[in-house]
């Protein structure tokens, strides 16, 4: 299926759930409607998106908000779609897929651990990668450095390589 | 007191948690299982990963994009051209460069030499893992005269920083290609001898044959890729189903596991598609290197990599599955943000899912036939 027949085909399922990024083949969603959509993705005859990608969280500077981004493909039809969710950088919180594709299980405590965003209704929402006594989310923009971890002093000099 | 011991209501049956790694030779790396038991029968197994966490993405937002080259080696230390060469083609769709057909070829007889590499290991250590010791030292010495031919092309055996944005660091010293040859002459009857002492071993057989029985169905839902989900017999594979480079111009199958000792997807299955893929890589590298034209490998090389704003994602097959980097560029010579999707990251999650029912000592062979890399899992 074409991005466009797919846009066409939200507009009668679910209409005003999607926006399309401008000059990109990329849909935007509201956090609140992702739900929604997610099963459509997965349960539409026409999309069958049962392969989740990847599943990446960004964070565009300082002032703005954080985003997730979500690359579908269809084993069966053949087709891809990225979906992305943009919420405020204060209450960061998206409704979690890990039940309809397994695949965002681990995905989307990676984005907790190193974004800050709450996945709600996650079966197991913990840090995976950073240590569980980590403090801040080191992939924002805005995140600093801590100068100790449990009375280890952390190198900050970067001159040679930045 | 002896009254009591017959009442065995009061003895205690709990879960038991056993705790492997992160230090155990069967964990391939710095691995944490955090096994649920109920006696030797495994009820819920939980990964914990992170001890290699290196911060791979962190750094990449302080690099400029030919920067961030040596640091993808350093992620899937097994199969560091096939990094190379997946960051390589993620950057190169931003530029919107065209790449010469040298160069393609060149990346295609590494990335082929690299996958029976790391299979080699693969299979090595899996026979390694059920206990046998002799095959592990068959493969790891045919693997070394693969690290010679590297080491040949660019100095070095294990992190090559050879293919860069653009085009590969140096061209093929002149004898390369016949020494490749040569190569391949030895290893192919080579394959059949690991089938002797291994492929179809009874030990090996009882040992992984209709265990860790993985649906394709689960498989493609936890995001799995590469040889564990070939082994489940679906036909998918990013070389044959979405062609890169120039892999379209050559003949060859995508192995796929078909329940020859037991069910499909069975520990057997994900071992034995890395053996058939071996086969198809030999095959592979005898077209390219027949075919190979000639050409300056630096000639799409850029100056400097800047890149306007946008972002793409790209997907890779490399040893273990699909390597895709989501990358936004930022308009500047260095990257707003690269997340590299780990194939053996989703391949490991699926292990609880697999192993549950099974005993301790298959958790072991489960685990070996899932080929992970904890370099690239943590980052």
């Amino acid at each position: 299926m074409e991005f466009n027949q797919i846009i066409e085909l939200f507009e009668i399922r679910c209409p005003g759930c999607v926006t399309v990024v401008e000059g990109q083949q990329a849909l935007t969603v509201q956090a609140e409607k992702w739900p929604e959509v997610a099963k459509i993705l997965s349960e539409d005859p026409d999309l069958t998106f049962d392969s989740l990608m990847c599943l990446t969280g960004y964070d565009k500077g300082t002032g703005d908000a954080l985003g997730v981004a979500y690359n579908f493909h269809s084993m069966s039809k053949l087709h891809k779609l990225e979906i992305r969710i943009e919420v405020p950088r204060e209450s960061a919180e998206i409704p979690s897929v890990a039940n309809i594709w397994r695949a965002a299980d681990w995905h989307e405590r990676e984005v907790y651990d190193l974004f800050g965003i709450t996945f709600t209704g996650h079966p197991d929402l913990k840090r995976i990668l950073l240590p569980d006594d980590w403090e801040g989310y080191p992939l924002r923009k805005d995140y600093e450095t801590p100068d100790y971890y449990h009375g280890m002093p952390i190198p900050k000099d970067k001159t040679g390589w930045e | 007191m002896a009254e009591q011991l017959k009442d065995f209501s009061l003895l205690h049956s709990d879960e038991m948690i056993l705790n492997m790694g992160p230090q155990h030779p069967s964990t391939h790396g710095v691995l944490r299982l955090k096994i649920h038991t109920d006696g030797e029968i495994v009820s819920r197994i939980e990964p914990i990963i992170g001890y290699l966490h290196r911060c791979f993405e962190k750094h990449c937002e302080f690099l400029t994009y030919e920067q961030i080259v040596p640091f993808t080696d350093r992620t899937d230390y097994l199969a560091a051209m096939n990094m190379n060469d997946a960051y390589a083609l993620a950057v190169e769709k931003l530029l919107e460069i065209e790449i010469p057909e040298r160069v393609q070829y060149i990346r295609v007889i590494m990335a082929e030499l690299q996958r029976i590499a790391s299979h080699l290991v693969a299979v090595g250590t899996f026979g390694l893992d059920v206990g046998g010791i002799t095959p592990f030292t068959w493969t790891i010495r045919d693997r070394e005269r693969i690290l010679d031919l590297f080491e040949y092309v660019c100095g070095a055996r294990l992190l090559y920083n050879y293919i860069w944005v653009g085009g590969v660091s140096h061209d093929l010293p002149e004898k390369f290609i016949r020494r490749t040859l040569e190569f391949l002459d030895y290893f192919e009857p080579q394959i059949e001898e690991y089938n002797q002492i291994l492929t179809y071993n009874k030990i090996f057989i009882e040992r992984t044959a209709d265990v860790g029985t993985l649906t394709p169905e689960v498989a493609i839902n936890y995001g799995c890729t590469g040889p564990v989900l070939r082994g489940s017999g679906v036909k998918w594979d990013l070389r044959k189903t979405e062609p890169y480079a120039v892999y379209d111009k050559f003949d060859f199958d995508i192995a796929v596991g078909d329940g020859r000792m037991g069910t499909v997807g069975d520990t057997w299955d994900r071992y034995f598609v890395r053996i058939i893929e071996m086969k198809e890589s030999v095959k592979i590298l005898r077209q390219a290197l027949a075919q190979i034209p000639d050409g300056d490998v630096h000639a799409a090389v850029p100056k400097k990599v800047r890149i306007k704003e946008g972002s793409v994602y790209s997907r890779y097959e490399s040893a273990r599955g699909e390597v895709g980097f989501y990358i936004i560029a930022g308009g500047k010579d260095k990257p707003m943000r690269v997340k590299m999707r780990s194939p053996a990251f989703c391949n490991l999650s699926v292990l609880s899912e697999i192993a549950e029912g099974w005993m301790i000592s298959d958790v072991i062979a489960i685990l070996g036939s899932l080929d992970i890399v904890l370099g690239e899992i943590d980052r």
